[in-house]
């Protein structure tokens, strides 16, 4: 073991000790993780190849892969698919447009940036529950501040929860408010540690302004905007709680993700080793989401 | 360094000053920016400043159609409802509050003991596949709550801690630490370990070292990711509505979540209940401005 920190000629016994310690300190967390993330996770795993019902009870059945051809086969589970993939995309692509624009013009301001971006950061340090509620109740179609609004311009009423299209771009409005600030806190990061000389080399050589946008701006933000943007769509993907306090899911299936689709095949249907399995096929999407952050993580560091 | 909202503050314009001569004419353009900045700025924060001023209107004016933008009648009754119970004792709210500062507060310690140790000892020493224990630290954040929540179900059931504040707190803690050693772990890499080296020459060992030189050096970075486990914990919502069920173990967030529960419902109550709900939070976000970028991004992003 190499240690790059240690005196020129350290004794045998401190290396030896900086093992234990190191030991010491990092096995209560990792057992910790082990235990709450690692043993749940195998056990839904082996939960996946069997029937077992979390209602019936009695001993679990080993059934291969049938739970999972069952979930790949199953056309709800495609419409879901595609609900999330509407939903995660919609929501993400918004969100990255308005973010950056905000954070643009907010890097371009001289005066008045520091309240200017603490105001904005306050829709997402809500809680999904308090965000959810809220826009429910302007949302509504009869007493919402929304349609009220819309009425005082002279337009007509929306069902904005209670019908198949307005429901599902509801929930990407939702989102897109609470966590286009998320992606503005990031790109403001980016913009800010642009150098100031390469604007003043190309104001030299009379560069155009979208000139400059295009060759500096964007390819020096872009790397870190990108991890901003994955990160976000993980978060979609996972995203469950909005979905359960804005829709539940309605109109019929309408805004069903497919974390809101798990929970009510494990907790409404019990079908724990169906769930199980289709929550294990989530975690591989997730996993190969996170790899492809962390790859660009780690880029990102290097440079 | 981590960019900053007082950054942002302190830090000149990014783009120098575009000359008066230019194509579009340098003042009517910065008018347009500040126009649409104040438009963004206005459609963000309304739904916040609606929040408020539903919480503080009488119930007839809550619901008055077209909606009542400012001449409403001020009340503090829903207020007074989130804390006292109408046959006045506590309320069924208040204690889902002092559950979640229970909750929140082990948690948040809990995690702050394991996770600042591993970070120290992740950021000191060479240890064999580091990164990918890292990588997996952060992986083990990123699963889907509602597919963990599957077989932490089962196994509480198991063992008698469904329904219970520890299995709350046991599993926020989980879900803290690998945030907390990110986010410390950036903070630790700030403190040259030459001050260890130094204090190791002067005969203390390495875990005096670190216990009498680093770690007050650390306090304020413990401090700031403490803040944000806080928040994470005060904000969870899906294990707390999945693992518990009773009013006296319930968290804040679904117990505001069960106000929509019935055939009509209180929006003043609501309102007035997410208010006291996110206060706390977005003070306490306020106080960890400077570190919010590290802190949304799981302390995978500093700069």
């Amino acid at each position: 073991m190499s240690d790059p920190v240690a005196p020129p000629a350290p004794g045998r016994s401190r290396r030896v000790s900086d093992r234990w310690l190191a030991v010491g300190f990092i096995s209560p967390a990792m057992l910790l993780l082990l235990s709450m993330s690692v043993f749940p996770l195998l056990w839904a795993l082996y939960l996946s190849f069997t029937d077992y019902s979390a209602t019936r009870g009695g001993p679990a059945r080993w059934i291969g892969f049938g739970n999972y051809t069952a979930v790949l086969t199953s056309s709800q589970v495609h419409q879901r698919a595609l609900t999330t993939l509407i939903y995660v995309v919609g929501a993400v692509a918004l969100q990255t447009v308005l973010g950056f624009t905000i954070a643009y013009l907010i890097s371009r301001r001289t005066h008045g940036r520091g309240l200017l971006t603490t105001l904005f950061l306050v829709p997402m340090m809500l809680s999904p529950v308090v965000v959810g509620l809220f826009w429910r109740f302007m949302l509504d179609a009869q007493f919402g501040v929304v349609n009220s609004m819309l009425g005082s311009l002279g337009l007509g009423q929306v069902e904005w929860l209670t019908q198949r299209r307005t429901a599902l771009l509801s929930l990407v409005v939702v989102d897109t408010w609470q966590w286009t600030p998320f992606i503005m806190l990031i790109a403001l990061a980016g913009l800010t540690a642009v150098p100031k000389y390469l604007y003043e080399a190309a104001s030299i050589d009379r560069a155009s302004e979208w000139f400059r946008f295009r060759t500096i701006t964007l390819p020096l933000v872009w790397p870190l905007l990108l991890i901003a943007v994955l990160f976000r769509a993980i978060e979609a993907f996972r995203l469950f709680d909005l979905v359960y306090i804005l829709t539940s899911g309605g109109p019929g299936v309408s805004t069903e993700t497919l974390s809101f689709h798990v929970y009510k095949v494990a907790f409404l249907g019990f079908n724990t080793g169906t769930a199980s399995a289709y929550g294990i096929l989530m975690v591989l999407v997730v996993i190969i989401l996170t790899q492809l952050y962390l790859r660009y993580l780690n880029k990102l560091k290097e440079d | 360094m981590a960019v900053s909202v007082d950054d942002a503050v302190s830090a000149g314009p990014v783009r120098d000053h575009t000359p008066p001569a230019r194509r579009f004419g340098g003042r009517g353009r910065a008018v347009l920016e500040v126009a649409l900045l104040t438009v963004l700025a206005v459609v963000m924060l309304f739904p916040v400043l609606w929040m408020v001023e539903t919480s503080i209107k009488e119930n007839r004016d809550v619901y008055a159609i077209p909606a009542k933008f400012f001449d409403f009648k001020v009340t503090v009754d829903h207020f007074k409802d989130v804390f006292v119970s109408s046959s006045g004792g506590r309320s069924g709210l208040s204690v889902s509050f002092l559950n979640s500062v229970v909750v929140a507060g082990v948690s948040t310690v809990l995690a702050t003991v394991l996770g600042v140790p591993a970070a120290w000892a992740y950021s000191r020493f060479a240890l064999k596949a580091k990164k990918d224990q890292l990588f997996f630290i952060l992986s083990t954040r990123f699963m889907p709550p509602v597919v963990v929540v599957i077989p932490i179900f089962l196994m509480y059931r198991q063992v008698g801690l469904i329904d219970t504040q520890l299995g709350l707190i046991l599993i926020y803690t989980a879900f803290n630490v690998p945030f907390t050693i990110w986010m410390m772990k950036g903070f630790v890499d700030e403190v040259p370990a030459e001050y260890e080296d130094a204090a190791m020459l002067d005969g203390y060992t390495r875990l005096q070292a670190f216990w009498k030189f680093t770690l007050p050096l650390l306090v304020p970075g413990i401090a700031a990711t403490a803040v944000f486990a806080l928040i994470f914990s005060w904000n969870e919502f899906v294990f707390a509505i999945f693992l518990t069920s009773s009013d006296d173990v319930r968290t804040a967030p679904p117990a505001i979540a069960g106000l929509i529960g019935g055939t009509t419902v209180d929006w003043g109550l609501v309102a007035a209940s997410s208010v006291v709900f996110a206060v706390p939070v977005l003070v306490f976000a306020y106080l960890v401005r400077r570190h919010l970028v590290a802190g949304v991004t799981l302390g995978a992003v500093r700069r």
